[in-house]
């Protein structure tokens, strides 16, 4: 009865926290503008399905590509274990689900395989930050805390899954020594089970409750640091994919705002049939991160910094400054800054910051070709190039600033109607004598 | 060989005639206005003679269709020369549009409709593959057949939407050579051209994109460099200038590979 009531409390309090940080990540969502319509669910489950449980993205990177799989798919075997535990905390029963007959064994024998996989996996991610040199993890963006952020949360992984072995194998060798009739299949333990030959079943009993506690505990603390760091991916990355923009990578969204006011110009009768200015006017383009749409917040609190963006990105491939992962990071940590300013004052209020310029430069933006390269490559269907293209929205548009070759090609467009300087009185020149041969 | 003048049909004089083209043809800026991309627009012209395709053009009424505009941030501009050309398409009573510049082709297509444009768009490479596919464009594959060619996927007709397989189904009719770069299909190394960077110097960093993505193409040993948009026919022949391959080596559109193969 103790263990509930102990166990009862952490829990409210793991939950407390969580709700605390769920409703503040939530009111800096309120600040952010309007992406597009949420529809077409069906379609939206097979990206789910397709893109985020079947990896397919992770896997253009194949080697390494294969152990993050390893990770997500142990990740949502174990996560059946872990609800049986917080059941089992709760009202004293030991491994509830076994209800479930032969589908228990299943999903206890896979979670224990898969225990030791993740393992080696994390094993081998830590190696790699630690002991290699990966240009991929490298970039201005990349400051010292972002590597031991990555470490600690590989860290903490790495002990769940060494809880999990060890209290697995604590009940194995415990109902063994005892008689006692044990339920669920557990290859990986038995195994090392063998390794341990003396020992009292006593022992084993303490093994098992100190594992099952130290891992329940560790998911708790998990949980509630996950928010708070890159590794926020683990809750949002497949929300995230849920939540794709299902239009071709080459789309970008239409301005609608700019399309009452283009025709109003083109035709100034429409003026008398639109409604009265009765909005204030928004702003065009993003400058801060409140001009972000809750999708691009999305992305950006789902990017766990991999880093395989910038990796594919021909400006930052060719020593440029833009790194689209920097542009993603960034709208996170404007929004860190700002959020809570705003929760207080007001979404008008003022910290003489902005996205732009205090983050992210015009020379970074202007880098962009729009290739989509970035898009094309991120495992979670990250949008960099949308986010890129609203910010020169808003230099040009609110600030008329471009590089000058870029006002050239404006005015060139504007007087010529094409983007050099030539009359579109010599655009049927190519066509004169055109000749072809004959058989 | 006999020869034959080619009157490339526009769609103004069509109409006072009261004919209807069943497509209307973008030349688009880079084919009216870049000498080099002319011989391209005249290949495929003569490609659409031959197979006595019903087109036209817009001629003089052709203006741009904001693509460089949109990618700069200038929406404002954008949806001017898009609002312009959507009428301009209505009087004429478009409905299918043919282009060959895939940035033309993704705005047509991806986002005209979101202004009230909406047109069968196709881009040449799909046209040609059908006709190819349905046996009415014969290639004769004598004189290419021994020649390597790789083909550099444009970022808008690629990963923007997907053409991969219809410019190198074309290329292996017209040769036994096709060999990728490392970078291919959807990892394509972009030509450094798009999002409006055609325009402007490059941002300073330690090496052009268009070098980086002409020794891609230099790494496969390939004799051509098949190229399907006017931006990456630029940085690519740019390319081969600066690494003085420009005599060796030829960067050709494929309609001129095939108005070459079926000696037009």
């Amino acid at each position: 009865m103790t263990k509930q009531i102990v166990f009862a409390i952490t829990l409210l309090i793991t939950l407390g926290v969580f709700t605390y940080t769920t409703l503040r990540v939530i009111s800096f969502f309120r600040f952010t503008r309007p992406a597009f319509p949420v529809r077409d669910f069906g379609k939206r489950f097979g990206v789910m399905m397709k893109v985020a449980f079947g990896q397919t993205k992770i896997f253009r990177r194949p080697v390494i590509g294969f152990f993050h799989a390893l990770v997500f798919w142990g990740f949502c075997i174990i996560i059946f274990g872990s609800l049986e535990m917080v059941i089992d905390g709760l009202t004293g029963t030991e491994r509830v689900l076994k209800v479930l007959g032969p589908v228990y064994s299943i999903i206890m024998a896979s979670g224990d395989i898969f225990a030791l996989l993740v393992a080696i996996s994390i094993l081998i991610f830590l190696t790699r930050r630690i002991f290699f040199h990966i240009k991929r993890f490298d970039g201005i963006e990349m400051k010292k805390m972002t590597h031991v952020d990555a470490n600690i949360a590989l860290s903490i992984i790495l002990l769940l899954m060494v809880s999990l072995l060890a209290m697995n194998t604590g009940y194995i060798e415990y109902k063994t020594i005892t008689g006692e009739a044990s339920v669920g299949v557990f290859p990986v333990s038995t195994f090392i089970s063998h390794f341990i030959t003396n020992g009292h079943a006593n022992n084993y009993r303490i093994l098992y409750e100190a594992s099952w506690w130290s891992h329940i505990l560790l998911i708790f603390l998990f949980a509630n640091l996950l928010p708070y760091s890159k590794h926020f991916h683990v809750f949002m990355s497949v929300p995230n994919v849920f939540l794709s923009r299902l239009d071709p990578l080459g789309k970008l969204p239409n301005m609608d705002n700019i399309t009452r006011e283009v025709k109003l110009m083109l035709d100034p009768n429409t003026a008398f049939a639109a409604p009265s200015g009765d909005t204030p006017p928004e702003r065009f383009g993003v400058k801060d991160a409140e001009d972000a749409s809750w999708k691009n917040y999305f992305d950006s609190l789902a990017c766990t910094q991999c880093g395989r963006c910038t990796s594919v990105c021909p400006a930052n491939i060719t020593g440029k400054k833009l790194s689209p992962r920097k542009v993603i990071m960034d709208l996170r940590s404007r929004m860190n800054e700002k959020g809570p300013l705003m929760v207080k004052n007001g979404r008008d209020f003022n910290d003489n910051r902005s996205l732009l310029r205090d983050f992210i430069s015009g020379e970074e933006l202007w880098a962009c070709t729009t290739c989509n390269a970035c898009a094309k490559e991120c495992p979670i269907n990250i949008n960099h190039p949308t986010l890129i293209v609203d910010m020169r929205r808003y230099l040009v548009m609110e600030e008329a600033s471009a590089p000058k070759d870029i006002k050239a090609l404006f005015s060139n467009i504007e007087n010529n109607g094409a983007p050099w300087q030539y009359s579109a009185e010599d655009r049927m020149n190519w066509a004169k004598d055109l000749v072809m041969n004959v058989k | 060989m006999e020869t034959r003048k080619i009157d490339v049909p526009v769609m103004a004089d069509l109409f006072a005639k009261g004919e209807k083209p069943e497509y209307l043809f973008w030349v688009g800026c880079a084919g009216a206005f870049d000498d080099r991309y002319k011989k391209v627009i005249k290949a495929f012209a003569k490609i659409l003679a031959h197979l006595n395709v019903s087109y036209a053009v817009l001629g003089k009424e052709e203006t741009c269709n904001g693509d460089p505009a949109r990618r700069a941030g200038n929406e404002m501009l954008y949806q001017m020369q898009a609002l312009q050309l959507i009428g301009i398409f209505k009087m004429y009573e478009v409905k299918k549009i043919i282009t060959i510049c895939p940035h033309c082709f993704n705005i047509f297509k991806n986002e005209y409709p979101d202004l009230g444009g909406n047109y069968e768009v196709v881009n040449y490479l799909q046209f040609l593959n059908r006709y190819i596919e349905e046996g009415k464009l014969k290639i004769d594959r004598k004189s290419l057949d021994n020649i390597t060619i790789t083909y550099h996927d444009p970022c808008y007709l690629g990963r923007a939407n997907d053409v991969y397989d219809e410019p190198r189904n074309i290329l292996s009719k017209l040769t036994g050579n096709v060999v990728e770069m490392h970078r291919n299909k959807s990892f394509a190394l972009c030509c450094g051209a798009g999002g409006a960077q055609m325009f402007k110097e490059a941002e300073k960093g330690n090496k052009e994109v268009f070098i980086e993505r002409t020794e891609d193409a230099l790494n496969t040993g390939a004799g051509v460099i098949a190229t399907a948009c006017p931006f990456c026919m630029t940085m690519l022949t740019d390319g081969l200038k600066y690494k003085n391959k420009e005599q060796e080596i030829r960067n050709l559109d494929i309609a001129e590979l095939i108005a070459q193969s079926i000696d037009l």
